[in-house]
């Protein structure tokens, strides 16, 4: 059994041990901060490589192979020439709005991974509102982009923050409300106890009893990242980069390693939403650490949505929103009506 | 710890909000707005009303300070001119704000504020959402029937044109 929260708690007592109580809870938050933000940049590091070699693959080409065994130094490659660009602000940018949007957009994605149970017992603080805080803390990301948008002081820029703005405050009624119907089941809002109420087998993950809500939820979410078909915001043909297009170097980095990480998080969320966490599909499997199932789990679903990426063209302006509050919201009630009668009908 | 705590975001909410009605960029001050609201939401967290704070959040700075944004983004006479923050009548402007301050002075000195002793925290979640549907669910409903009315009265404006 390699479970990682063995590791922590064993580190944590030998702090406790040789250190006061005050200075170990101060190094156990930096510390567990630190390691989410290694583990984040790696992972970001990782998924900009495979998106290329996923992309690659489903064009008939061999995408990124110099460096490194098929390229899998790439990105570190990419990120040395990133932080050696000069770092341009445009003469008309509003300063401290154009310098702060990046840092707000990557510290938003970041926050998300305080409540992501990883493993069990794997998670930074089990929040007793946990779904509700990532929601909550997410929408900043939105307010970076409109930041961007503004600072820039670029046509371009704007319209891809207004567009982002948009599609992200329509997308969230929808998303909000799918995750209901999984909550009502579920009967907690804490992650962990969401996951646990999963536990025994595949059968009992919450995507056989809310199919409605799982799709729901991943095409708002999908929206909700800015990724294709709903890549609006930075639709390469029409806004030049969108809300991005004046930024370079250090700046653009975080903008990009955000978007990764978002990626990653909404596949964590629906993970732990609908399939069953870091539960193994049958007990069985139960020798297999936990983490190891989450992280499977979640790179699965990283995959599928790098295949929407290079499998559907992007959809209009007007599409989009009628899509969100003409057939998207509607669902997500029906969805949210039918567990409540289910609910009712089974539970007494 | 947690006065100090306290003062922080006081001295974070008063200092948002006094720039959201000086500043000159009208951006700027949806901007402090936000800052000023998620103060807010980490006032509520101190006060252990986690759920309060995660609604705050979502609500005030992921709904309504955006639209306010956007409104902002699409007003053409308003984007990349600096705004006068101060219009014509001040005099009526003062007697009003004197009298709302009086009203709010009286209404929070003479409510009794039970002070109880540090509790622990607990979910909140389910207590207010059981009180919103069996005591208050009265004005539960009014107020969703007023949001109702505010849709499609903006509905119908937007037809108009």
């Amino acid at each position: 059994m390699l479970e990682l929260n063995v590791i922590f708690e064993a580190v944590h007592r030998w702090l406790e041990g040789i250190l006061p109580q005050g200075l170990v809870t101060l190094i156990s938050a930096l510390g567990t901060g630190g390691i989410v933000l290694a583990f984040l940049s790696i992972l970001a590091l990782f998924l900009v490589w495979w998106e290329r070699k996923v992309s690659a693959h489903m064009q008939q080409r061999l995408g990124p192979m110099r460096t490194g065994w098929h390229g899998v130094l790439q990105t570190i490659a990419d990120g040395v020439k990133l932080v050696q660009k000069e770092d341009l602000i445009p003469s008309t940018a509003d300063r401290p709005v154009y310098f702060w949007a990046p840092v707000i957009c990557f510290v938003a994605a970041f926050m998300a991974y305080l409540v992501i149970p990883f493993g069990r017992g794997l998670i930074v603080q089990d929040l007793n509102i946990g779904i509700l805080y990532i929601i909550a803390i997410t929408t900043f990301t939105v307010v970076s982009l409109l930041m961007a948008g503004w600072g820039s002081n670029n046509k371009w820029a704007l319209l891809g923050g207004m567009r982002s703005a948009a599609q992200i405050v329509s997308y969230e009624v929808p998303l909000t409300l799918s995750i209901l119907g999984a909550v009502m089941l579920a009967e907690t809002l804490s992650m962990v106890g969401i996951v646990q109420s999963q536990a025994g087998g595949f059968w009992n993950w919450l995507i056989f009893r809310q199919p409605i809500g799982f799709i729901v939820y991943y095409i708002a979410a999908t929206a909700e990242a800015n990724r294709t078909p709903f890549d609006i915001p930075e639709a390469e043909q029409e806004l030049v980069a969108g809300f991005n297009v004046e930024y370079s170097g250090m700046k653009f980095a975080m903008f990009f390693l955000a978007e990764f990480v978002n990626m990653f998080t909404i596949s964590a969320i629906a993970v732990t939403l609908f399939f069953g966490g870091w539960n193994a599909p049958h007990p069985i499997f139960n020798f297999v650490p936990s983490w190891i199932w989450f992280m499977g789990k979640s790179l699965v679903s990283v995959f599928i949505l790098m295949w929407f990426r290079w499998t559907y063209p992007r959809i209009r302006v007007d599409q989009l929103m009628g899509f969100a509050w003409k057939f998207l919201l509607p669902l997500a009630f029906l969805n949210i009506i039918l567990t409540g009668l289910g609910v009712l009908i089974f539970r007494n | 710890m947690e006065t100090g705590i306290f003062y922080i975001l006081a001295a974070i909410i008063l200092t948002s909000a006094l720039m959201v009605v000086s500043l000159r960029n009208i951006f700027h001050s949806a901007l402090m707005l936000i800052l000023c609201f998620f103060a807010v939401a980490g006032l509520y967290i101190t006060l252990d009303a986690d759920f309060l704070a995660a609604v705050q959040v979502l609500i005030y700075v992921g709904a309504v300070t955006i639209l306010m944004i956007f409104a902002v983004m699409v007003t053409h006479q308003l984007t990349g001119t600096t705004m006068r923050q101060v219009n014509e009548q001040p005099i009526p402007a003062a007697l009003i704000i004197i009298v709302l301050f009086i009203l709010l002075a009286i209404a929070i000195t003479q409510t009794g504020f039970e002070v109880i002793g540090k509790f622990p925290l607990m979910p909140t979640v389910a207590a207010i959402g059981t009180a919103l549907m069996t005591v208050y669910v009265l004005p539960f409903e009014i107020v969703s029937l007023v949001l109702l009315v505010a849709l499609i009265g903006a509905i119908i404006i937007a037809r108009r044109d």
